[in-house]
């Protein structure tokens, strides 16, 4: 992959999905695109950037952009942002919505399904009184492809192992072959839909709360400043958004203001 | 005395009130592994090599917060060791941590009941072992 490749490939992610590669990733863009050129039998990165900018089926254009947006992920990823979340957040969303006995909470980017599925976990093994609530969950990533593992909710051995609580392992997955597969009461508990933040959102309805974590780190700030003021308006008065560690709304949206009690990276709908 | 299994690190002096995890397994490689997992984390290290030098540490080790043990160990195995642990409450406090390449879910269960508080499959990498203990709250803030 020459310099002027690797240029390429930058404009190409940052107009498909918004995410800045900054210069020194040619590493990364060589791991992530290898096997997809591999995929194509085109052989080289370099063919398949050849390939990209002769103007490539929109097949092809997919692969290339799902495959250079990081999906890292796990159960209960961080432990702070799901205490609070266990201890404060839900506590005060049952409290605030009480009268409507709903509930909807928004995984804004989840890639293989590990976020909303340890939500749903939580719900089921700490919140019983939501059980005559309409509660939903919505899932939702760029990529079609980590959808369906999402949606599939099968694990290999080093993903089961990667923060689930081994007691909800035994209770709520079953093994097949090396891997596990969550329920299937578990897994229709979150509904799953391709959606790319920064292209024009469906309708979406009011949430309570929103996990977009450890995605705006990609973005630059007019992006960023776009999101978040789509966020805010999706929001009803109290929800509550949660970011990455790495992440906030300082200097950003003024909409919301950080819960400084709560660790996790919590954000509040100014009311 | 010499055993036929490798020596375990000698306990540290109890010379602090450092919390101690106890690392149980009759592989030395797995033992020095999970040691170095640990460094950074403000945990003291004390080892064993079987289930019952690892009773024997338990008891003489104060400030025992937290024992990983291994399954399939010679003397007396990972499952006789939860048992005779949780079956003792003076050691209620303590977090046990079942550390295998046991990967059914049979054994899981039956970990989880005769105990353990968490169970880490092998292989296992240093982010997942530290995940799992965050779970336990060992580690303070």
């Amino acid at each position: 992959m020459t310099p002027d490749d690797f240029t390429f490939v930058c404009r190409f992610v940052r107009d498909r999905s918004a995410i800045v590669l900054e210069p020194g990733k040619e590493y990364l863009v060589e791991t992530r695109l290898a096997p997809v050129a591999k995929a194509l039998r085109l052989g080289t990165v370099g063919a398949l950037v050849a390939r990209l900018r002769a103007g490539a089926p929109e097949e092809v254009r997919a692969r290339v952009t799902e495959a250079m947006v990081t999906t890292e992920t796990s159960f209960y990823r961080d432990a702070h942002p799901f205490d609070a979340l266990r201890t404060a957040v839900l506590p005060d969303l049952i409290t605030r919505r009480a009268q409507a006995r709903r509930l909807n909470v928004w995984s804004a980017a989840c890639s293989t399904g590990q976020e909303p599925y340890s939500i749903a976990l939580m719900l089921r093994e700490h919140f019983p009184e939501l059980g005559g609530w309409d509660v939903s969950l919505l899932a939702t990533d760029l990529s079609a492809d980590v959808l369906a593992k999402a949606r599939e909710g099968k694990y290999s051995q080093l993903e089961a192992n990667r923060g689930l609580p081994a007691a909800l392992l035994v209770k709520y997955f079953r093994q097949q072959g090396t891997g596990w597969q969550l329920n299937d009461n578990v897994r229709r508990a979150v509904d799953f839909r391709e959606m790319n933040l920064v292209r024009p959102w469906p309708a979406l309805p009011k949430m309570d709360l929103v996990f977009l974590r450890n995605v705006m780190i990609y973005f630059d700030v007019e992006t960023k400043k776009g999101i978040l003021s789509r966020v805010a308006k999706v929001l009803n008065p109290g929800g509550y958004l949660v970011l990455g560690g790495a992440e906030t709304t300082l200097n950003l949206d003024t909409s919301f203001r950080r819960v400084e009690t709560l660790k996790g990276g919590y954000y509040q709908l100014v009311a | 005395m010499r055993t036929a299994y490798p020596d375990p690190a000698p306990a540290r002096a109890p010379d602090d009130a450092r919390p101690r995890v106890l690392v149980i397994d009759d592989s030395r490689t797995v033992r020095l592994i999970i040691g170095r997992a640990l460094a950074g984390t403000g945990l003291d290290v004390v080892e064993a090599s079987n289930g019952r030098e690892g009773l024997e540490r338990l008891r003489g080790t104060p400030n025992v917060a937290l024992v990983l043990v291994d399954w399939n160990m010679p003397e007396m195995n990972g499952l006789e060791f939860l048992s005779a642990v949780r079956a003792d409450r003076a050691y209620d406090q303590v977090r046990l941590v079942m550390v295998t390449s046991e990967t059914e879910q049979e054994q899981v269960h039956r970990a989880l009941s005769a105990g353990a508080d968490e169970y880490v499959m092998k292989p296992f990498t240093r982010d997942i072992l530290i995940a799992k203990l965050s779970l336990l709250d060992v580690f303070g803030d």
